[in-house]
């Protein structure tokens, strides 16, 4: 009884890490790609604010959560676009423009919150679990495991296709290349420009339907703020996994496995430890991260340095 | 030789005059440039305001006549200006060494936490001693706070950027820790700490009005730091491991030392400014006593072009927003937030701008 009851417990923990890792594997997904074209982009908490309040003003208004997914994501291409405009058209330092996105998103985002949601009543129906035939059947992990919503399970064919754009196709050679010897590029006859504009774009949409899941998926309404430093943390989850898709979806397993216990520990209060210590967990586990992996290998040489013709 | 932007004038004058004339037009495209910036920032909130259906110019009307209504109202101003110089200052220096600290926010709450732990501690000192030791104990708080950051950064090659960010969620999540456990007041409703002893309290310049030594203390720091950074030896290196980590190797600089050292100053001056929000004007400790402070600071330095001196004039700049932004609040119900838009737009209008500036920098390309 007791095996059964722990196992259970299990289950449901890596349930609820999977489903709260979501958010930073669409972000850290889409870091990987920007960083390999070489541009740092430290504006995805700004961008994922902006998914997750698009997403919840047209699903709010139209009742549809599909149109609230668009919407996020054309809230990420704008964003992407105007963080690309200055850094990779007019070259301005990366790091300058990201900090600008980020206070962007948090003020724009909580401006037009209060101007036309003033009453913070009724909420949005969330993304409702979804039954897999046979996998959710399965005992016990079937039924933790594979009782997610949509934008969960899209983790795993979002990062099989990272994967498959960054590794198979030409788009992603040269992608790569762009972050590693921009000059072999633009002699090859291709435009560095362009490429870092897609490897942004593709950045900034993923950053923004993470956010966007934390409004449709995971809590109903939208509150200032609410990506909460998951922006940051998938900045951290990139280097950590080393630049590498596979990687930044199993760091980010590992980071949605602090927030669950965070959440446990939170409503299972251990009466000798302030509750503060849980809150602070997954942002103490961000600086253990960066002090395991001292070892840089596989930082794309060009990280953060704008591509000039000479 | 010849200016691009002022090439008329120049191109006239006689040898003897051009001096003078770049002396004088350099000041003037030093100020030029941030402040197209903000106007061109402002005009971007005027229009968010107007295409979200308020009225933009009864709003203007109302900030301008009210943030300077009277003695009360601009020592509102100072009393705001006073952190968002003290953390623009510090932040210059970082950002002239590429430390690239988001942590002031962190920093400014380490200082306001040892600064209440400090203050409600003891009984029968001297004013004359427990004010400098509430500001020694910020200073040190903050530098200390930032000093984890770099000293991560030199060991473990951890981007501060990220360290900085993590740190300061974490320093709000101990402001809550301590606010509801060792520093709470018990007879308080919320959770808040007990009142600073008197004698920590900041002595007040202008009374009525809550106006301390703070501003003059900023503006004092404000002053040696830009003599710190452009006038001497240690500064210089300090800026030459900013552009170069390479070249400062190669001088025999060392890059961990000038690392810690900008860190840790600009960590002391939020640490310093977050003493004074609790020993000047809060008197307590709460879980939220910084409206952003530490990232405002940021605008404020970018904005100054990472200049000390300068970032006294965007503090103050800065200060008259957001005591712009309050009145907009109470009188028209617009969301005090806009702030946070105008500061991003200002920082990226003046990187936008600083691209027009390369060709009169470089007039023989």
């Amino acid at each position: 009884m007791e095996d059964l009851a722990s196992l259970s417990f299990l289950a449901a923990t890596i349930a609820a890490s999977w489903r709260l890792a979501a958010p930073l594997i669409f972000a850290s997904i889409g870091e990987v790609f920007s960083e390999r074209a070489g541009v740092l982009n430290i504006g995805l908490e700004g961008t994922m604010l902006a998914g997750a309040f698009a997403g919840f003003a047209a699903a709010f208004t139209s009742g549809s959560i599909l149109f609230g997914v668009a919407a996020a994501i054309a809230a990420g291409v704008l964003v992407g676009l105007l963080f690309a405009f200055f850094t990779i058209t007019i070259k301005a330092d990366q790091i300058v423009v990201g900090a600008a996105i980020n206070l962007l998103g948090l003020g724009l985002t909580a401006f037009l919150f209060r101007s036309y949601f003033p009453s913070a009543g009724k909420g949005i129906d969330i993304a409702k679990p979804v039954h897999l035939p046979w996998l959710s059947d399965l005992p016990f992990f079937g039924e933790a495991l594979f009782r997610q919503n949509a934008f969960v399970y899209s983790t795993l064919p979002v990062a099989a296709l990272a994967v498959f754009v960054l590794y198979r196709t030409s788009f992603g050679l040269t992608l790569r290349a762009v972050g590693e010897h921009p000059k072999a590029v633009d002699v090859a006859g291709r435009s560095v420009a362009l490429y870092r504009y897609g490897a942004v774009l593709i950045c900034s949409a993923l950053a923004a339907l993470g956010g966007a899941f934390l409004t449709l998926a995971h809590s109903n309404q939208f509150v200032e703020g609410i990506s909460s430093g998951r922006g940051f943390i998938a900045l951290a989850v990139v280097v950590f996994a080393r630049w590498s898709p596979i990687g930044a979806f199993v760091v980010s397993l590992l980071f949605g496995v602090f927030y669950a216990l965070q959440l446990q520990l939170q409503a299972q209060p251990v009466h000798f430890l302030p509750y503060q210590l849980f809150q602070a967990l997954p942002y103490l586990m961000t600086i253990a991260a960066l002090i395991f992996v001292r070892n840089r290998v596989g930082t794309p040489s060009m990280l953060g340095v704008a591509y000039k013709k000479s | 030789m010849a200016n691009s932007e002022s090439g008329q004038p120049l191109a006239v004058a006689p040898q003897a005059y051009g001096a003078l004339w770049r002396g004088l037009l350099r000041p003037l495209r030093t100020v030029a440039q941030p402040a197209a910036a903000v106007a061109l920032a402002l005009a971007c909130g005027a229009a968010l305001l107007a295409f979200n259906g308020y009225d933009a110019r009864a709003v203007i009307d109302v900030m301008v006549l009210g943030v300077f209504q009277d003695t009360r109202s601009i020592a509102e101003i100072l009393l705001k200006a006073t952190p968002l110089i003290l953390i623009g200052v510090g932040l210059c220096v970082a950002f002239r060494c590429s430390i690239w600290n988001i942590g002031a926010e962190g920093q400014f709450y380490a200082g306001a936490a040892a600064a209440t732990a400090i203050g409600v501690s003891f009984n029968g000192l001297g004013a004359w001693l427990y004010v400098p030791l509430v500001m020694l104990a910020g200073a040190l708080a903050g530098a200390a706070w930032a000093a984890i950051a770099g000293l991560l950064k030199i060991y473990f090659r951890a981007s501060e950027i990220v360290t900085t960010i993590m740190l300061n969620y974490i320093a709000l999540i101990m402001t809550s820790y301590l606010v509801t456990g060792p520093l709470r007041d018990a007879a308080a409703a919320y959770p808040q700490s007990a009142r600073l002893v008197q004698e920590a309290w900041m002595p007040r310049i202008l009374p009525p009005t809550r106006l301390h030594i703070g501003i003059l203390v900023a503006l004092v720091l404000a002053v040696v730091m830009y003599v710190f950074l452009f006038r001497s030896a240690r500064g210089y290196a300090l800026r030459v491991v900013g552009i170069s980590p390479d070249a400062a190797r190669y001088a025999g600089i060392s890059v961990p030392r000038n690392i810690m050292i900008s860190i840790c100053l600009s960590g002391s001056m939020a640490g310093l400014a977050g003493a004074f929000e609790i020993a000047g004007v809060t008197r307590r400790l709460f879980q939220s006593i910084s409206p952003g402070y530490g990232f405002e600071g940021i605008a404020v330095a970018l904005l100054a072009n990472n200049n000390p001196i300068g970032a006294i004039f965007s503090g103050l700049l800065f200060a008259v927003l957001r005591s712009g932004s309050e009145l907009m609040q109470i009188t028209a119900q617009i969301p005090q937030v806009l702030v946070l838009v105008i500061q991003g737009i200002v920082i990226l209008s003046v990187v936008g701008f600083a691209v027009l500036r390369i060709p009169s920098l470089r007039p023989s390309e």
